[in-house]
């Protein structure tokens, strides 16, 4: 390789694997405590079968990209790693976008563009750049399985929510009652910034709480 | 660093070619069933179909395989091999983005009978009713759009009037809360059938013996 190719520092860590995985679902959630994401978050909140698929699709690539970005990790040029990472988010954000058309071409008319903003969804790239970059694989696979599932996580509360108010369903089978009139802009963007926002003050009080000596 | 950097775009072109060739066939197979659930929701008993296109003003012809740029239509006939209608996709400006649609034309009666959104991208809740207001589908089931005696254009243009409006089978009554996109299913029907139901009208005969 050239002279410039800088090997960067692998930073130790004391923490385990499991802890690496756990993270991500409760103490620095993606959504919940990083606030990271949030076009995907608000935008195909609305139905929880949107919200699984688009969590799992993230993790699918989030999971990919931190194992292909850990792995080359000696070989990215410090100076134009951001443009690998990017290019490496693309591929498996391509990937994800034939393979949800694949399974269901509904599926996919409903997440819409969003699938393909993935490649911008800062999360991914922040967990390339400030984990994977630094990591060995197996950490970086923890990572990107905690990270994803916890982003998957809050999407589906966030769903569930949202279309059980909006639309008096859930998984798209009716669940309440006939009388129960839907909050329609329960569905529209501003429902989703309205129930993202009721749920973070929910979080912050109990993490609060926990900090707080009794 | 611009080895590192063509590697790495080598990897990701190996990687999505794979992918692109493994799921093509699939979302092939998808697109055509998606297809056909369609036509058989707005002409139900439809057995096998016919594609054809456009060749010139007054000709249709009979393909067996599509390519892509041309838009066919589709003649439904069922089991015994009576020409059931025709099913004519159709798109459009919509509130947001292109709403593609496909509906029925029964070209003995005249009529519109039936219409479903295929694909939209309408706002949740008001304009995506479009799709699934049963007052509002309602309206395709007897629409009445007859062409003039010279069998050029549409004797009447459909309208579009406020919900519950309706007093002319050339009406569609529209929907409260999705204005826009219900006046834009109008004016995308109109606008496609006053294209093809002339050619249809011409062709009419020989369709119905052809099969």
């Amino acid at each position: 390789m050239s002279s410039d190719n800088h090997v960067i520092p692998i930073i130790e860590e004391t923490d385990s694997h499991s802890e690496e995985f756990l993270k991500g679902l409760w103490k620095s959630n993606p959504v919940f405590v990083q606030v990271l994401g949030m076009c995907p978050v608000l935008a195909v909140s609305n139905s929880v079968i949107n919200a699984l698929a688009m969590g799992l699709a993230t993790l699918f690539v989030l999971l990919m990209s931190n194992v292909l970005v850990s792995s080359l990790r000696f070989v990215i040029p410090r100076q134009i790693r951001i443009a690998c990472y990017i290019a490496i988010i693309a591929t498996f954000v391509t990937s994800v976008d034939y393979i949800i058309q694949a399974i269901s071409l509904e599926l996919h008319q409903a997440l819409g563009a969003f699938i393909s903003l993935i490649v911008v969804n800062c999360l991914i790239l922040g967990r390339a750049e400030a984990f994977a970059s630094k990591q060995t694989v197996s950490k970086s696979f923890m990572d990107g399985l905690g990270m994803g599932l916890g982003f998957t996580l809050a999407l589906v509360c966030l769903g569930t929510v949202r279309e059980l108010l909006g639309n008096g369903s859930l998984f798209g089978t009716s669940v309440l009652p006939e009388q129960f009139e839907p909050w329609v802009i329960m569905l529209l963007p501003s429902g989703g910034f309205f129930t993202l926002g009721v749920m973070l003050i929910f979080i912050n009080m109990l993490q609060k709480k926990k900090t707080e000596p009794s | 660093m611009y080895f590192s950097l063509l590697g790495i775009s080598g990897l990701c072109t190996i990687i999505i070619i794979s992918v692109y060739f493994f799921t093509k066939p699939i979302i092939e197979d998808n697109l055509q069933q998606q297809l056909e659930r369609a036509i058989f929701s707005i002409l139900p008993g439809t057995v096998f179909k016919n594609a054809y296109i456009k060749i010139n003003e007054n000709t249709l012809e009979k393909v067996a395989k599509i390519k892509k740029p041309q838009t066919p239509i589709y003649a439904a006939y069922d089991l015994n091999h009576q020409l059931l209608g025709f099913a004519i996709t159709a798109q459009g400006m919509g509130y947001q983005d292109n709403i593609q649609l496909l509906y029925a034309y029964d070209a003995k009666k005249q009529k519109i009978t039936g219409m479903t959104v295929l694909q939209s991208r309408e706002t949740p809740g008001l304009g995506s009713k479009i799709i699934d207001d049963k007052g509002f589908l309602d309206n395709f089931t007897q629409l009445d759009v007859q062409l003039n005696a010279d069998n050029k254009q549409l004797k009447q243009i459909i309208e579009v009037v406020k919900p519950g409006k309706k007093t002319e089978a050339w009406q569609i009554d529209g929907i409260s809360g999705a204005t826009v996109s219900s006046k834009a299913v109008g004016q995308i029907i109109q606008k496609s059938i006053s294209y093809w139901a002339p050619i249809i009208q011409i062709n009419i005969k020989q369709i119905s013996n052809e099969q």
